[in-house]
């Protein structure tokens, strides 16, 4: 890997690129699929979670006698049940620690202790008998106000890594990062035209509908069974197994079909008490989270403050940008500063750039990944001067930015040079498109933004097993989000030559598979895709193999071709060629069962980029912004369901418009959340939209066999830009915080028109 | 712990159950009636994916009592289709790629009937609004629309057949 | 010998050297020589990292194969949503 494939511009294809109906549809319009919370054991119990109602708080003591002896209670499990097993491994020590407080209580939400009953209500009313003694702490949960050296400490022993050297006191900046190249102090002093600016961006939820649910059942002997809602069931295995001492291999993950993740799912967070519960009850039991512990407990992304600064030619030329971004991930290290760093400024070709970045701790919700994790907020802060800077030049945005665009053999901000991206291309369709020209009307204003994610591969297995009647079942470990098995369907059916419909793609639990990574980083039509179209190979160098031994010939005289063994030359014999399904009817007879497998780590993802444009309508009386027109364009690689390519990028950009203009995490003084709910933390509804217009190019990525490159991650990227610069275009001042929700614009209305008055 | 006993129907069949006076009707219907198509999304009546029909009234089944439904016709997304027959907005969901995790789905399916129902020729505006109770958070809602645009179309000339055959 | 940068923050681990050079066939060896011969470098190598390769990034390439001219980018390890 990767593989080299030049045919890959001019392959034909009969069903790549097709839009068949996928195959779970009928389970999911009827609702008969079966989610997280839809399950159902014998004799299970149900379970419930204590968590801290306090932002930081010491654990003196935890008496949980009276919960236990409640009737119908069947198990409390507290600190105390989740020894520490983790090794000397911080990021699984963090892990425990945040699914079960252990000496403190981090953030509001925090788990203390969990209770297994016969029934939710008598589950409720034990939780309310556990008596637990705080001693409540001095909290943060702003990153400016974390970092600074009178700020409440979290963690005692968190000393800031990536320091020239390690300082003398603990603080709650975890990490320090640097990337870039050249020399920017030399590069400012060529500019002709520097701006500065500093930009803040809230946290947001990544807003699943389906809050996370498990049903979980331990027997006596050690063995157990996990039935979750999850992007990724073998790294469910996997954590639990550790945090929990079971052997991997006794412990069978089956994973339900999951309702939304968006990199929220990425991690354990009820799973590992259910187990406990469950071994401790000896019995089946079942947690499924509320609405607002999925807000409290589970992981927003990072909120960010960002100084962004950016010198120029007259001619329109950046001489040097540098950047510092601060993150916040919660009461964890692990926010995602070090990709808002490396890939603030991936767009652009520069000789002299500079981001740094700190991971800073706060009492909030461990964060999660969202969606190109990190990449939005920094994009939102250098885009935003980037348009500036279109404006001080008095150079069109879009010629600006196609002027400094990135290309083929640039050096990336990051380090590494690139090789054929499709930035460009992404630019000069959006010139051209009819968006661009379009009159906007009054109290509007249009915006447009570049944005880059890296996107990657990982580890996938793949089981293709041929039944007698010539149909195909392929089993693969990566959770489908988003219709990806009806893109593994096609890719391997479009490999066999066979009808679309004989295929059918299941989801294996983790005892019928090899590991799979979790399906993340845009990586499922890529790799675990790549894994099927290999696994097909596989099964078609053995349908040869049978092919040969029904001629009785050898079988390198026997090719492939459209869904036949053919003879392959006049030397190999005269036999007619013989169909998948005739190979499979005889395979009893023939060497017994035919399946193909691959497994691998797949790398050669490729990076990411994306364009878009959006016009806004802002009415000045009450602040409010509605989206009237907006445009994603991205390189695809090769689309290979493109309805579900266009519902990445459409999904994305109104995830991104949500973040821009409503979406926040909202904290009182008390270092409580105010707005746990989907009334108050108000994600974008039908009626806020437009339909969201897309373009899918497609360039193909050398490292898939078909050109295919992930797309669910980049439409996320540019939308906070391309909104805030058409609000601050149609207004005629810079927004420089998110979301711009009508309090906010009206403020910066008001500063505009007492400026204008004075 | 009382029991409450009540009796309704649920897409047409009458059924019996006994709840306690605290349990939603969502609850008793994923908990007691196996009837799992409606999903918890929140809890409040902010996300819609519980959606369920009372009397032909698009309901949050999360914000009703089990035991206020005695009496009443309850409609789920388990009774949309028509025997083998999907709902054309079940087929229209499939064909526009309407769904990508599809834990809204039921809910949307079922305010989209309810809204075709009360309205068979919505304007884009009119359906935005209609759904504007639903939350997804895959698709920005672009292909929804147009699925449940394309089932109204669809049903529409369906009718006006019907009324030239008649 | 391949020619491996490092990030800007970890140059404070290699005596202050955006690239050094490490005598190494592949990244395995590559990685196992470059914590032995900067020990700093330890907890980022423990923590995961990616790797680029002449511009493709690699996150578990351990037997890529590397020639001296090969330019090799050391890059936190890629995660995703």
């Amino acid at each position: 890997m990767p593989l080299d494939n030049p045919s890959a511009n001019t392959r034909k294809y009969k069903l790549v690129g097709t839009r068949p109906d996928r195959q779970d549809g009928f389970d999911k319009v009827t609702g008969r699929a079966k989610f997280g919370a839809d399950a159902v054991a014998p004799g299970q119990l149900a379970g419930s979670i204590l968590r801290s109602p306090h932002a930081h708080a010491r654990i003196r003591s935890i008496d949980t006698s009276k919960a236990e002896k409640l009737a119908g209670v069947k198990a409390v499990v507290t600190r105390a049940d989740f020894p520490d097993k983790t090794a000397g491994d911080s990021g699984l020590f963090d892990i425990l620690t945040n699914i079960m407080a252990r000496d403190k209580a981090l953030y509001e939400g925090h788990a203390v202790a969990a209770v297994a009953a016969v029934s939710p209500a008598v589950a409720k009313q034990a939780l309310k008998l556990i008596k637990v003694d705080y001693e409540v702490l001095p909290h943060v949960t702003d990153v400016d106000e974390a970092m600074k050296p009178t700020a409440p400490v979290l963690h005692p022993k968190l000393f800031t890594e990536g320091l020239a050297e390690k300082p003398k006191k603990p603080s709650n900046i975890a990490r320090r990062y640097e990337f870039g190249h050249g020399d920017v102090e030399a590069g400012f002093a060529k500019a002709d035209i520097i701006v500065e600016r500093s930009f803040k961006t809230e946290a947001t939820h990544q807003g699943y509908i389906e809050p996370h649910a498990c049903l979980a059942n331990v027997s006596p002997d050690g063995s157990g069974e996990l039935w979750v809602c999850t992007q990724g069931h073998f790294m469910v295995r996997d954590y639990c197994a550790r945090l929990l001492g079971l052997e991997i291999s006794k412990l069978r993950v089956t994973a339900s079909e999951i309702g939304g993740g968006f990199g929220g799912k990425t991690t354990v967070f009820l799973e590992p008490v259910a187990l406990a519960l469950s071994r401790k009850a000896n019995r089946p039991v079942k947690l499924v989270m509320s609405r607002d512990e999925v807000f409290k407990c589970t992981g927003p992304t990072s909120s960010a403050s960002i100084d962004v600064k950016i010198g120029v030619t007259k001619d329109g030329l950046i001489t040097a940008a540098d950047a510092t971004l601060r993150y916040q991930g919660g009461a964890f290290p692990g926010s995602p500063a070090e990709f808002g760093a490396m890939s603030a400024f991936a767009q652009y070709h520069l000789d002299n750039v500079r981001t740094i970045a700190y991971d800073v701790v706060t009492n909030r919700p461990k964060q999660a990944a969202y969606r190109a994790p990190g990449a939005p907020m920094a994009n939102f802060a250098v885009e935003s001067m980037i348009e500036e800077l279109a404006h001080k030049l008095g150079m069109a945005p879009i010629d600006f930015r196609i002027k400094n665009a990135a290309r083929e053999g640039t050096r990336s901000s990051y380090g590494p040079v690139y090789g054929p991206i499709g930035l460009l291309a992404t630019l000069e369709e959006a010139r051209k498109h009819p968006h661009f020209k379009a009159p906007l009307g009054p109290n509007q204003g249009r915006g447009m933004a570049a944005g880059f994610w890296f996107n990657f591969g990982g580890q996938s297995c793949v089981s293709l097993n041929i039944p007698v009647d010539g149909t195909v079942t392929i089993s693969v470990g990566s959770p489908d989000i988003g219709g990806s098995r009806a893109s593994m369907c096609l890719m391997t059916a479009e490999e066999l030559g066979i009808p679309y419909e004989h295929v059918r793609a299941i989801i294996a639990d983790t005892s019928s598979l090899g590991y799979n990574d979790v399906t993340d980083g845009s990586r499922t039509t890529f790799a675990t895709g790549m894994a099927c179209i290999l696994a097909a190979r596989d099964a078609i160098k053995k349908l040869c193999q049978r092919a040969a031994r029904m001629w009785g010939i050898p079988e390198e005289a026997v090719t492939w071709e459209k869904g036949y063994a053919k003879p392959a030359g006049a030397n190999a014999g005269n036999f007619p060629p013989l169909s998948l399904k005739e190979i499979a009817a005889a395979s009893g007879g023939t060497g017994g069962p035919i399946a193909g497998h691959h497994e691998y780590s797949a790398d050669g993802a490729g990076v990411s980029f994306a364009t878009h444009i959006c016009d806004v309508e802002v009415d000045p009386e009450t602040g409010a912004t509605r989206i009237v027109r907006y445009t994603v364009l991205q390189d695809a690689g090769k689309a290979v369901h493109p309805s579900y390519v266009e519902g990445q990028f459409q999904g994305g950009a109104v995830q991104g418009i949500g973040w821009a203009l409503n979406e926040e995490y909202v904290y009182g003084k008390d270092g409580r959340l105010q707005n746990a709910g989907f009334l108050d933390y108000r994600i974008p509804v039908c009626s806020d939209l437009p339909m969201i217009d897309t373009k899918i190019l497609e360039i193909p990525n050398p490292g898939h066999p078909y050109g295919v490159r992930g797309v669910g991650e980049t439409s996320i990227v540019p939308p906070l830009a391309a909104v805030a610069n058409a609000v601050s275009n149609a207004v005629g001042v810079r927004m420089t915080e998110l979301p711009i929700s009508p309090p906010r614009l009206l403020k910066a209305l008001d500063t505009v028109s007492l400026a204008k008055a004075s | 712990m009382s029991g409450i006993h009540v009796t309704t129907k649920i897409n047409g069949d009458e059924v019996q159950f006994v709840c306690e006076a605290d349990e939603s009707l969502l609850d008793v219907l994923r908990n007691r009636l196996g009837l799992t198509g409606a999903k918890e999304g929140c809890g409040t009546g902010d996300c819609g994916a519980c959606s369920v029909t009372v009397d032909g009234r698009l309901t949050c089944s999360c914000l009703v009592l089990g035991a206020e439904v005695d009496g009443h016709d309850i409609g789920t997304i388990e009774g949309m289709a028509m025997g083998d027959e999907l709902h054309p907005l079940q087929k229209k969901f499939i064909e526009h790629a309407a769904l990508q995790c599809g834990i809204c789905t039921p809910g949307f399916l079922v305010a989209a009937k309810a809204l075709l129902d009360h309205n068979p020729e919505p304007t884009e505006t009119e359906i935005r609004f209609g759904l504007a109770g639903n939350l997804c958070r895959c698709t920005g809602y672009d292909k929804i629309v147009r699925a449940v645009q394309a089932a109204a179309e669809e049903m529409n000339s369906a009718k006006k057949i019907q009324q030239k055959v008649a | 010998m391949a020619k491996v940068t490092v990030w800007g923050s970890l140059r404070s681990q290699t005596g202050g050297q955006a690239t050094v050079e490490i005598e190494a066939r592949n990244v395995m060896e590559l990685l196992a020589r470059l914590g032995e011969s900067y020990p700093g470098l330890q907890p980022t190598l423990k923590r995961g990292v990616s790797v680029s390769i002449d511009g493709l990034i690699y996150r578990e390439g351990w037997l890529q194969p590397l020639q001296p001219e090969t330019e090799v980018y050391l890059l936190p390890r890629m995660t995703g949503g």
